[in-house]
């Protein structure tokens, strides 16, 4: 039997929705205990978090179902989808500003409940820098050579989301419609 | 079987929340569970806050489904609260203020009001079963080895004025969700709690004994006040409360909906016309704009914009603005203005012809409800009919409104205009944190409280309550034989006590419906049990919903005029429990309980 493995995204994501199922589903529990009875070696269950460090080289394409849940959190909140599908090319600057703030509000209130964004760096930016060791969280840019310590102005302070729990699609609910059109009575 | 939590749970009018404490636990810490609910079609998220709404969903939609439950079709938290907005209709909002409004019969099924046909309307009742059940499943859910709520020790918020009609129906929405291990706990005691948990021991150096606590709480769609004494208790700090206030139909939702109208007042003036949706939209972008003026005070205006309803965001949105004069206008001056302590909230009479409704607060003003309780409780000439009146000394704020600092200053700086003005020190404020999680915080702490591992608040029953009995007299036209109130419960009845009565001369029939008329007061304190009032002053006695009844014959004969004693107590659960007791029984212990909650139909037990 050829086991491809899945990617570490739509891992998360089956480990997240599978979790309930086993718990309120008997039948699909049985298969599950089954599958993991068969592995010689059962992998532990991932848990919903965000890969830490991962140092084997790794390619991987993102799990649509985790990415289509973002875009449609957004646009619920934000209109953010509605935003950038317009052309912006006929509207005035306050027409923008107008807009924007809605967009704004509501994607940072999205993000804001449902990830932990923090800065990489606490320094001020355009304040100088000593870095001891080269590491993934920081970019160097400009005269790039030479070995550590590097010396440097901080340009950019950098982001990492510490932790993300997405909401999760449950139901028949197809997650490509992130918007439905909606119809009003009278 | 003991239970290994004890969990507390605020079942507010616009939000719940849910705190646990680990009985067996070292420690005394407190968590709050995230609550996991459907947020929008399809996608399911955990809050530390359920939105108080339940949605019907309509034959067009698919099932609206939970992790658990695949197949639902009704929906209770943040999605029920969004299609609020789309489909009123279909929502049922404010479930608990129905659930103690005695206009309506709380057991029957008429939410949502106007219901479409397709809709099985259920009661104020099955829809607080509904939040309770929905936060056992949610619990269940999160905590798989830890089973059932029923199998822990659940502590159930209620506001302080909730009369005891209201709590009995609190505890049967809580039996319906198989909580058997279920107490109840005035909300402002609630947030005392979580402000002593969160102090540890150093709460002691914050009140001293003589302090008194005056709790202000202002949720979203109502109003609680209390006070609360630190007394001295066998040489240690013990707390008692004295007095809770009326059941304020009020809060937050309310100076949104101001500040929507001002603002849609000034688009409306510009032309343009704002729709049902739109309004509902203007009164959440107020919202936010009101929380951005009132936490910056370089602020002098925000940006209000309503999204255009189609996909073409620009060039359709609607845009106003908020200024922080109007904030200031309408929000400080009009429900927290700086009145003096005389100034009563203006009551409006009620038109002859309404529509079935709830009994909103007729004056907007806070801070005269507040002068009104102060009045009654603690600016009161001790002479008179309020023994104890002292005025306060400390101030506890809780409830989401009130995290905004201005609002919260301009309080304080009334209620100590008015105690300069009568000689007394000012009050000070004891800092709380947390204004939306301290009530099912606290109620989980309580939880511990009553297994010895802290102070207990005393103060028994809210009010006293009383019967109305009418005297024989003859006929005369026009004249209505009066009422004698016969004080059944003393105000402050602990709860396991019962209340003995005198010997009195009542007569029930039984087999046929009979009506009885209830009163409480929460001023007169110092009725004792089978005092007779002949008449009292205005608004010391409020009347509550009749009581109608069949008191089930069984072995008499329908129509018997049976002479009974009356005797009430207040149960472990902290409800009330009215009962009549044979005086010449034909079997034993003959006695028949009178539901307090009832108001239509029959019910009774033997």
């Amino acid at each position: 039997m050829t086991v491809t493995s899945l990617p570490l995204l739509s891992r998360i994501w089956l480990s997240w929705v599978t979790s309930f199922r086993i718990l309120f589903d008997g039948h699909f529990a049985s298969k599950i205990a089954l599958l993991a009875d068969a592995d010689a070696q059962p992998e532990s269950p991932q848990p919903v978090a965000l890969p830490s460090e991962t140092p084997q080289p790794r390619h991987e394409a993102a799990s649509p179902n985790a990415a289509l849940s973002l875009l449609s959190l957004l646009q619920r909140e934000g209109r953010f989808i509605d935003f950038v599908q317009q052309e912006l090319a006929s509207f005035s600057d306050a027409d923008i500003g107008a807009a924007a703030r809605v967009v704004h509000e509501g994607c940072r209130r999205a993000i804001r409940g449902h990830a932990r964004v923090v800065s990489v760096r606490n320094e001020a930016e355009g304040s100088s820098l000593t870095l001891e060791r080269a590491s993934e969280d920081v970019k160097l840019v400009g005269k790039v050579a030479g070995s550590a310590p590097f010396r440097g102005v901080l340009r950019h302070r950098g982001w990492r989301v510490e932790e993300l729990t997405l909401p999760t699609v449950v139901g028949a609910h197809d997650p490509r419609l992130v918007a439905p059109a909606e119809l009003e009575l009278s | 079987m003991s239970a290994k939590f004890v969990v507390g749970i605020d079942l507010g009018t616009t939000h719940s929340a849910l705190a646990l404490a680990e009985l067996s636990g070292a420690d005394e810490r407190v968590s709050v569970l995230e609550i996991e609910q459907l947020v929008a079609a399809g996608a399911v998220a955990k809050r530390s806050l359920l939105p108080s709404f339940l949605y019907f969903a309509h034959e067009s939609e698919p099932a609206l489904a939970l992790p658990w439950d695949a197949e639902r079709r009704v929906a209770v938290g943040e999605f029920a609260r969004a299609r609020g907005a789309e489909a009123p209709e279909r929502v049922i909002a404010s479930a608990k203020s129905w659930l103690s409004y005695g206009g309506i019969d709380r057991r029957a099924g008429n939410l949502p009001l106007g219901a479409p046909a397709d809709i099985e309307k259920i009661s104020p009742v099955e829809a607080s079963f509904r939040f309770l059940d929905h936060l056992n499943e949610a619990f269940r859910a999160a905590r798989p080895a830890d089973g059932d709520l029923s199998e822990h020790e659940v502590v159930l918020t209620v506001p302080a004025s909730f009369d005891a009609g209201a709590r009995d129906l609190t505890v049967e929405a809580a039996l319906a969700a198989g909580f058997e291990q279920v107490t109840l706990l005035e909300e402002p005691q609630a947030a005392l709690y979580a402000w002593i948990e969160q102090n540890g021991e150093a709460w002691r150096s914050h009140l001293r004994a003589g302090d008194r606590v005056l709790v202000i709480d202002i949720g979203g769609g109502t109003t609680d006040f209390s006070l609360i004494d630190a007394v001295e208790q066998d040489g240690s700090l013990g707390l008692s409360r004295v007095a809770v206030g009326d059941h304020i139909l009020l809060g937050g939702d309310n100076m949104d909906l101001a500040l929507a109208h001002v603002v849609g007042q000034e688009l409306a003036e510009q032309g343009k016309e704002l729709d049902r949706f739109q309004l509902s939209a203007l009164a959440h972008a107020c919202r936010a704009a009101k929380e951005k003026l009132l936490s910056d005070a370089s602020l002098d205006q925000v940006a209000v914009v309503l999204p255009s309803r189609g996909s073409q965001l620009l060039g359709g949105s609607i845009r106003g603005e908020l200024r922080r004069e109007q904030v200031e206008r309408y929000l400080l001056e009009g429900f927290f203005p700086a009145v003096a302590a005389s100034e009563l909230p203006k009551t409006r009479p009620r038109a002859g012809l309404t529509q079935v409704g709830l009994p909103y607060a007729s004056d907007a003003a806070i801070t005269k409800h507040l002068a009104a309780f102060l009045a009654r409780h603690a600016f009161a000439d001790p002479a008179a009919s309020a023994p104890d009146a002292r005025p306060p000394s400390a101030i506890l704020f809780n409830g989401g409104v009130l995290k905004a600092e201005i609002l919260r200053t301009r309080v304080i700086d009334t209620l100590n205009a008015w105690l300069e003005q009568r000689g007394s020190a000012k009050a000070r404020v004891l800092p709380g944190e947390d204004l939306d999680l301290a009530v099912a915080r606290g109620a989980a702490y309580y939880g511990l409280v009553r297994h010895g591992r802290g102070l207990r608040i005393r103060g028994g029953t809210a009010r006293a309550y009383y019967v109305g009995i009418e005297s024989p007299m003859p006929a005369l036209p026009g004249l209505d034989p009066p009422v004698f109130a016969l004080c059944v419960a003393p105000f402050g009845m602990e709860e396991g006590t019962q209340a003995a009565l005198p010997p009195q001369e009542l007569f029930v029939v039984v087999g046929e419906p009979v009506t009885f008329r209830f009163f409480g007061s929460s001023t007169r304190r110092t009725d004792p049990a089978g005092s007779v009032l002949e008449r009292w002053r205005p608004g010391e006695l409020e009347e509550l919903p009749q009581i109608e009844l069949v008191l089930p014959p069984a072995g008499r004969a329908a129509g018997d005029v049976v002479a009974v004693q009356l005797q009430a107590s207040v149960t472990a659960i902290g409800t009330l429990k009215l009962e009549a007791i044979a005086q010449a029984p034909i079997a034993p212990d003959e006695r028949w309980q009178i539901e307090l909650s009832v108001r239509l139909g029959s019910s009774g037990s033997a």
